[in-house]
């Protein structure tokens, strides 16, 4: 493995060019000042980028074409979108909680963008190695379910509450599988900390040996981000969007940007819990050495556009559930099974000790 | 300039979970009150932070504010009123809360001026890290933790039954 890379060099460039004029703890403030505007210039980037994706990977499943009229191959399709939604008009509606309503679509982007701190982009690239990484993403998610309630709450409308309430009952539910999945790994890694996941990660991934815990965390991160098929907190059809129905222009558009964060940070810990991080395949000989010369952050982007893709796939080839579906598939299905995988992990770990003699 | 930070981060932090925890107590919708007491919670988890015990903060986080959501919606549903700005009122207990706070705040004031505090260095303390609570929980005082375990499913299951009915369950 190669100890240099791209973000490295840019760090020690900024430092060796900082440090004389502000003195070192200045410089360590200023590096994580770049860092912020770093995964924020990557949290929007994505979400322009991940509309297109989304609405031409929709065009795609359905044998059409998607955008293709502003800017070549429709490129500039999403830019056209936002400044149109740059220019709406702010309107608010008369009889709506003020303070509540106001903050939802803020508060949302707060766990969506801290999430980013514990993502490892590349090697020693992590914004903030924290010790207890993976669970602080947990954490930190478990707050997004606040915002979604709020909006549904403020907007006062009865549509928006039944979203609400929508929200609480499937986030919650689905959260604990995904957490037991996750758990899995922990347990083959022995350590929170994402760096070390991955470094565990360098002989073989553990989508071969956690496959169910790779199928669990799938399924409930698609109910986490509540995307189809569990959108039934937005649900057009039968709740005229949920959460969403008072909001509009750049309001409305904050919450799609956290969706997207949202959604590229569960692929980017998909790939580092389950799919190698910013490692290269683990093949053997000269094909393997070749693999290695392609930087870790292409690796991981490569990786995490699959995962985002997909998210996608499942977005527009399955139908959406009921909402009774969705609790009893949470809870009489996905519950057990990820609590089976624990215990098969846990016997297995055991075994795997008594074989090597430990 | 790391004390600054520090000493600014702490007085910010304090003084948002005192705030919000008074918006708790004297805000008339309690949804709103609600919403202030996942504030609070958030601030009490940075000041974690600040003592170095990252583990604690991010539990303080996933199962008080998280917690908030479900608070809420029982809120709702329970506290059916007409008028929202009046659901969070005072009434003619205030007089003995207010005895009865006063003596639980002596309480913990006297317990904090008794204990002789050590101040914490840079490094984690192993207790408070994952590794050390994790020895503790599961080796020392399993007998307690797997019996706390027990009671929450035994308080679980008396829910449901008390819900729907022993034949139905």
């Amino acid at each position: 493995m190669n100890d240099s890379n791209i973000f490295m060099l840019i760090s020690s460039f900024l430092r060796s060019l900082l440090s004389p004029l502000l003195g070192n703890d200045a410089t360590d403030l200023s590096i994580y000042v770049v860092g912020l505007v770093g995964v924020i210039i990557v949290v929007f980037t994505n979400a322009v980028i991940l509309v297109l994706m989304e609405r031409k990977v929709a065009g795609f499943m359905q044998s059409r074409l998607g955008p293709n009229r502003v800017g070549p191959w429709g490129i500039l399709q999403t830019v056209a979108d936002t400044l149109k939604l740059l220019s709406k008009e702010d309107y608010q509606p008369r009889e709506v909680d003020k303070w509540v309503w106001a903050l939802a679509p803020a508060l949302l982007f707060i766990p969506a963008l801290g999430a980013y701190a514990v993502i490892p982009f590349d090697n020693q690239a992590v914004p903030v190695d924290l010790n207890i990484g993976i669970f602080y993403f947990i954490a930190l998610s478990s707050l997004s379910t606040l915002p979604f309630l709020m909006a549904g709450w403020g907007s006062n409308n009865k549509y928006s509450m039944l979203g609400g309430m929508r929200a609480v009952a499937q986030m919650i539910s689905y959260e604990i599988p995904l957490i037991f999945s996750i758990l899995g790994v922990i347990m083959l890694v022995g350590s929170l900390q994402m760096s070390s996941i991955v470094e565990a990660q360098s002989k073989v991934w553990f989508v071969l040996l956690q496959p169910v815990a790779f199928v669990i965390y799938v399924i409930a991160a698609t109910a986490e981000t509540n995307r189809t098929p569990f959108d039934l907190v937005e649900c057009e059809g039968e709740i005229v969007a949920g959460p969403f129905t008072e909001y509009s222009g750049m309001r409305w558009s904050m919450f799609f940007l956290a969706e997207y964060a949202n959604l590229f940070a569960v692929s980017a810990i998909a790939t580092t819990l389950f799919l190698g991080g910013w490692q290269p395949l683990p093949l053997p000989g000269a094909l393997g050495d070749i693999l290695q010369f392609i930087p870790g952050w292409i690796w991981f982007a490569a990786k995490t556009y699959f995962m985002i893709f997909v998210f996608m796939w499942f977005r527009w080839t399955f139908p959406r559930f009921r909402m009774d579906q969705l609790m009893s598939f949470g809870w009489k299905v996905l519950l057990p099974l990820s609590l089976a995988n624990i215990l098969i992990t846990g016997v297995g770990i055991y075994f795997y000790r008594v074989m090597i003699g430990g | 300039m790391n004390d600054f930070i520090f000493a600014a981060a702490f007085y910010g932090l304090a003084g948002m979970t005192i705030l919000s925890a008074a918006g708790v107590v004297f805000l008339k919708d309690i949804v709103h009150s609600a919403l202030m007491l996942a504030l609070s919670f958030i601030g009490v988890a940075g000041l974690y932070v600040l003592l170095n015990a990252d583990f604690l903060a991010a539990v303080q986080i996933l199962v008080y504010g998280g917690a908030v959501a479900i608070l809420i919606a029982f809120g709702v549903m329970l506290t059916r009123r007409r008028n929202m700005k009046e659901s969070n009122p005072n009434n003619r207990w205030v007089i003995y809360a207010s005895f009865v706070s006063a003596a639980f705040f002596a309480i913990c004031g006297w317990a904090l001026i008794g204990t002789d505090f050590k101040p914490v260095g840079q490094q984690v303390n192993p207790e408070a890290a994952v590794e050390g609570l994790a020895s503790l929980l599961l080796g020392d005082y399993v007998v307690a933790f797997e019996s706390a375990a027990v009671l929450l499913l035994v308080a679980l299951v008396g829910a449901i039954i008390l819900a729907k009915g022993a034949k139905e369950a």
